[in-house]
């Protein structure tokens, strides 16, 4: 995750403001953003100032957050605006910064786009501001996504350590037991599709974050990134390892052909005809307010692994706030992006239904003990803990994430219709990402 | 004597009457003429400025020139997608204008039985905006709870899901076909209307029939409105968006972000950041269509003349 210094300043020449933000990270010498000398009591200071900040952000609990905040500050004018979720959000943002007006002080950033954003120069390095000292804070998955050496692009909000939530009922009467590993998982699809031919283990018709997460519990490392220098390799031992073992099931026509958040979807799993789901922690409150047929028949359990009794897990979705380098309040903006995300609005989010990426949260005795009925009063956060614990370290995404998951569906989502095996549809995807990234001019290998 | 000093007076107020009138009809499109230039003319001068040049993530905007154009007219993704809406056009068009003027007839034959209640029903598809139509059919297409389902449950058949397989671009057709029936119906109806009743009567006299009359009075006399509206089904084809956009989430592995060459200009832009080549694709196809149009425009008046 070290940024070579002398390639970012070779780069400057040619990168204008990308080279200059990635000189500034490394040197932290000059630059209008290089605000080194902020201390708390400048934050502070900004906070009782006061001012009018602009956030985008989709989290819905963000609300009562911001409500808060503001009764805390009254000087502080948080305008909280949703200009969409996900991609629309990012198109959004990036037309902003491309016309240079309009651009929020606070955008929400998953995990995955925060890469894209932060190596184009338009996020904040947030180091100068104190915040390298929430190193530990955080779980170690959320940590390393939104860091880059020793420069701190964003704040974690939520986290999605990856569980298998499953539908007991329906193991039951397929008389399948939980799977602890992958193999047992196939296993498991096999005997509940023919238990009943219209039930199936999951459902999954390609899905870039879903494969992506999977690739990165099976230790693959399909994308290293050093400043521009992208390395692309989606046959690496982890890429094969996912490939091969999926492969059985699309062939065996284990998945159920639903595109995931779609009403079908939801429908199934509140019939019991989609039987588990592996997925972030974030799942439960999508599944209590979208499957309330299935009340008391979900559980949740560890992510089936490759090797039996280890505890490999990955991160699935998840976000951060991040400050745009075009802000003119950055010390403001840092001042609610730590109320947020380390400070009182933590507790305030947890209530609202986020899965926390504090580590404090994430052991607190009482979260821990929390016993929802949905979930027929399992102690289902303890399992969703343990997972946080269990992340694979060094993962990292391509710089243009966000790009590489819209072609998921014209390259690797042809292996899902049979029409060629997906080691081979990886390989397209590989293609698509190499020619896009050259593209663009990074320095892209295989 | 005082008339001296008239004469020269005359052409001097001639002249000046002259000079308001050259500015007098530019007073008069002077604001169509702004308005077009502005949402007109401006939107084309700056795509084709878009157009010659490349932003890149890493290394900001250089002038290219019409490396774009190279590239479009060698991008496979580009050309398989304006293979795709030439079949859809190939296909789609020749039925959808052949049962418009189907229906167009059997109302103007007169013989029809609740005339009015048949034109307006068959119009109003064209009333629901097109978005909500293609939301209507992706959920009519649904294997599982949609009315494909219920028609494999009821019958016991096995119709395959119509979004999940190659059937996606016939199932398109349908519903662009549902669309606009009614439209061109009713732009053949209304040719056939201004018809004038004396040349029916000339042809009953003359002992022609029925089929006769079509191909003898009706079909010459709206080979215009033919025309019409074919160019404008070409021009809607090659511009196929908004069906395989909404039926996108539906069918993500079916239908590719480069499915018609508007939904490649889209995703090119809108996911990708290349505006420049979004622009550039956007350029080839307009003039593309605008080719065929006249093509279809010339051999249609050809044969009128």
């Amino acid at each position: 995750m070290t940024i070579r210094h002398h390639r970012a300043v070779g780069a400057v020449a040619a990168a204008g403001a990308l080279a200059l933000a990635l000189t500034a990270c490394g040197s932290g010498s000059d630059g209008p953003s290089a605000a080194e000398d902020v201390t708390p009591e400048d934050v502070a200071a900004a906070l009782e100032e006061g001012g009018d900040l602009l956030v985008w952000a989709w989290e819905p609990t963000l609300d009562k957050v911001v409500e808060e905040f503001e009764a805390e500050y009254p000087n502080v004018d948080v305008e909280l605006a949703n200009v969409g979720t996900g991609n629309d959000h990012y198109v959004a943002l990036q037309n902003a910064i491309g016309a240079g007006s309009g651009v929020p002080d606070v955008a929400q950033m998953e995990y995955y786009a925060l890469p894209q954003f932060s190596i184009a120069g338009s996020l904040a390095d947030l180091a100068p501001f104190g915040a390298s000292e929430l190193d530990g804070t955080y779980s170690p998955g959320t940590w390393n996504a939104v860091t880059d050496g020793d420069a701190v692009y964003g704040l974690p909000m939520d986290s999605g350590p990856m569980a298998l939530f499953y539908n007991a009922k329906t193991f039951e009467e397929a008389g399948v037991e939980v799977p602890a590993t992958w193999d047992e998982f196939v296993e498991a699809a096999r005997a509940i599709h023919e238990h009943d031919p219209n039930t199936y283990i999951t459902a999954d018709n390609g899905d870039a974050g879903f494969a992506t997460s999977m690739i990165w519990q099976a230790g693959g490392h399909p994308f290293e990134v050093d400043g521009t220098d992208v390395t692309v390799n989606l046959a690496d031992e982890g890429s094969t390892k996912f490939a091969e073992t999926w492969q059985q099931l699309i062939d065996e026509g284990l998945l159920a052909d639903v595109p995931g958040w779609s009403d079908e979807w939801f429908q199934g799993l509140g019939s019991g005809e989609i039987a588990a789901l592996v997925t972030g922690a974030w799942m439960p409150a999508n599944l209590e307010s979208g499957a309330a047929p299935a009340a008391g028949d979900w559980r949740v359990a560890p992510m089936p692994q490759w090797t039996a009794g280890a505890n490999e897990t990955a991160e699935n979705g998840g976000s951060s706030l991040a400050i745009t380098e075009a802000s003119e309040k950055k010390a403001l903006a840092y001042g609610f992006l730590e109320y947020a995300n380390a400070g009182d609005g933590v507790a305030t989010r947890l209530e609202g239904g986020n899965f926390p990426a504090t580590l404090a949260d994430l052991t607190d005795e009482e979260f821990l003990a929390e016993e929802p009925e949905y979930f027929g009063g399992q102690k289902i956060n303890e399992v969703l803990s343990a997972s946080a614990t269990g992340v694979v370290e060094g993962w990292q995404y391509l710089p243009y994430q966000v790009y590489a998951n819209s072609v998921f569906p014209d390259t690797v989502g042809q292996a899902y219709t049979g029409s060629t095996p997906l080691t081979d549809a990886l390989g397209a995807w590989q293609e698509s990402i190499v020619s896009y990234g050259d593209e663009q001019g990074f320095t892209v290998s295989e | 004597m005082t008339t001296l000093a008239s004469p020269p007076a005359v052409p001097k107020t001639a002249r000046r009457m002259r000079r308001r009138s050259r500015w007098t009809g530019w007073g008069f499109v002077g604001p169509f003429m702004a308005v077009f230039a502005l949402v007109f003319l401006a939107p084309i001068a700056y795509s084709l400025w878009l157009s010659l040049f490349q932003t890149q993530l890493v290394g900001g905007t250089s002038f290219v020139g019409l490396d774009n154009y190279a590239r479009a007219l060698s991008d496979p993704q580009f050309w398989a997608g304006v293979g795709r809406v030439t079949l859809f056009l190939l296909v789609q068009v020749p039925v959808m204008l052949g049962i418009s003027l189907l229906v167009a007839l059997a109302l103007d034959s007169g013989r029809l039985y609740g005339r009015d209640f048949f034109r307006l029903t068959i119009f109003l598809p064209y009333a629901v905006p097109g978005v909500v139509a293609a939301l209507m059919w992706g959920f009519m297409y649904g294997e599982r709870f949609g009315l494909v389902g219920n028609f494999n449950d009821l019958l016991g058949t096995n119709i395959p899901d119509p979004l999940a397989s190659t059937l996606v671009l016939p199932a398109i057709g349908n519903i662009v076909t549902w669309e606009f029936v009614g439209y061109n119906m009713l732009i053949f109806y209304s040719a056939l209307r201004v018809v004038p009743t004396s040349l029916y009567e000339a042809a009953e006299i003359d002992g022609a029939g029925p089929w006769r009359v079509i191909s003898a009075i009706k079909l010459p006399a709206i080979r215009g409105a033919l025309v019409i509206a074919t160019i404008f089904s070409i021009i809607g084809s090659f511009q196929l968006f908004n069906e395989p956009s909404i039926l996108q989430p539906l069918s993500p592995n079916y239908i590719s972000t480069h499915y018609t060459p508007n939904l490649y200009a889209y995703s090119l832009s809108f996911s990708g950041q290349q505006y420049n080549y979004s622009a550039t694709v956007a350029i080839i196809m307009g003039v593309l269509t605008m080719l065929v149009a006249y093509v279809v425009q010339l051999r249609g008046m050809r044969k009128e003349a």
